[in-house]
């Protein structure tokens, strides 16, 4: 399925990184190669510029920085009114900025209401602040299944939703892309805003799941 | 397009694999193919809609029997050839005919171009049809070319949640014919709506959909 690698599991062994059921047949690997040879041949692309993007996306800008910013949301009303209004300048204040969050939209996750995102066309995602999309966002039972059972889909993550709730599902077929803010757990009152982010999981701010409670602290 | 792409509301997909530890990348190659996309699509030969077209367009047993990266790819190699930044011959030997004479971003340049992203916002001097609160009829829209226009929502009925203000007009810059600017809203669809008894009585999907895309509700 696309963007499932259990479907490549038919392996031919020349795992590139030592993964290898995660080895895609053995022309495609070739011709990814070959291409790149060929563009830097050209001097279409830099090959330091290639490391660098990737660089960038694996190991620098992640899922840290939304946390950064809902838990500053959690702690500052000010702030958080900023954010559900303008969310890419709220965002900006970070610097946080540029490709695929050139327009983001914040929901807020509220006893009443919960908000869930998906891209049923591609793969639309946050960039700035949550990094690139994991491999279950860009896959078909995601994207089928998010805006037709939403419930059912949370449930596979593990997250109840009561009946008297809204769930709120956003498809992000355009250029705005979409954060959720969750709500923020019982038994954090005493916490500052970098142990708050520490609650804070990706999947949380994609709206599957709900931040983590605090294993001590839990409220009476 | 009608393509396999359009996955919204279909059955049969199976479980959702949620491992919160599945690496971003599963194989060196996955990698290479992510950079090159983005290194290529620097030379803005072509823009984002052009590139969702090549990916989306794809006969669906090829789409749904590729993986996300191998779409890339093949997209990648495709718009190269297309332009011409390429030659079909160049692919077929690896030798460089020519070499382009104008430097490709360095990693400086590279990250300061992410920083600063391209926004598909245009200035606000188109009024809007619609405004929050209105209800709106989603266009029952069939055609081969791109469009953004999930199959689900087509000829129902939604209201307008939010006004997000002008945007470049997918349809249209796909196919090199202009950025159409127009007002893009959230449109709001109740659960049954959209899928009928199959969906609880408080659930709702909001879509993002452009003017041309809409009309008065009947």
């Amino acid at each position: 399925m696309a963007g499932h690698h259990h479907d490549h599991d038919h392996d031919h062994g020349q795992g590139e990184d030592g993964h290898a059921h995660a080895a895609p047949p053995s022309p495609l690997a070739q011709r990814v190669k070959a291409l790149e040879a060929l563009l830097v041949a050209k001097k279409l692309v830099d090959p330091a510029s290639l490391d660098a993007l990737i660089d960038t996306y694996e190991h620098k800008v992640g899922p840290r920085n939304g946390a950064r910013v809902v838990a500053r949301a959690w702690t500052d009303p000010a702030y958080k009114a900023r954010l559900l209004e303008d969310a890419t300048a709220a965002i900006a204040e970070f610097g946080f900025t540029g490709r695929q969050g050139e327009d983001m939209v914040v929901v807020e996750n509220t006893p009443r209401v919960h908000n869930l995102v998906v891209c049923t066309l591609c793969s639309c995602y946050p960039w700035p602040v949550l990094g690139l999309p994991p491999v279950w966002y860009k896959s078909a039972p995601y994207r089928s299944r998010a805006v037709l059972d939403p419930r059912g889909v949370l449930a596979e993550f593990g997250t109840e939703v009561a009946d008297d709730v809204e769930v709120r599902v956003w498809d992000s077929t355009a250029e705005l892309r979409y954060l959720v803010l969750p709500e923020r757990p019982p038994g954090t009152e005493a916490m500052g805003e970098e142990e708050l982010a520490d609650l804070v999981t990706r999947d949380s701010m994609i709206g599957v799941t709900r931040a983590r409670t605090p294993v001590r602290g839990e409220p009476a | 397009m009608n393509g396999a792409h359009d996955m919204g509301g279909m059955h049969g997909m199976g479980p959702i694999d949620t491992d919160p530890d599945d690496p971003l990348f599963h194989a060196e190659w996955e990698r290479r193919a992510f950079a090159v996309t983005l290194a290529l699509g620097f030379h803005g030969r072509w823009n984002i809609d052009t590139s969702r077209h090549a990916r989306e367009n794809r006969p669906p047993p090829e789409y749904l029997g590729s993986s996300y990266y191998e779409l890339w790819f093949k997209a990648a190699e495709k718009l190269a050839l297309d332009t011409g930044l390429i030659t079909a011959e160049e692919l077929a030997t690896g030798v460089p005919r020519t070499v382009s004479d104008t430097p490709p971003p360095d990693p400086e340049r590279v990250a300061a171009i992410l920083r600063k992203g391209s926004s598909a916002r245009l200035p606000d001097t188109v009024p809007p049809r619609f405004k929050a609160g209105e209800r709106v009829l989603v266009r029952d829209i069939t055609t081969p070319r791109h469009t953004r226009v999930p199959r689900y929502c087509r000829g129902r009925v939604g209201t307008i949640d939010r006004d997000h203000g002008v945007y470049i007009f997918p349809d249209t810059h796909a196919h090199g014919e202009g950025t159409k600017p127009q007002h893009c809203y959230s449109v709001r669809f109740t659960g049954r709506t959209l899928w009928g008894d199959a969906a609880r009585e408080n659930d709702a999907v909001l879509v993002d959909l452009w003017d041309d895309y809409l009309e008065p509700a009947p």
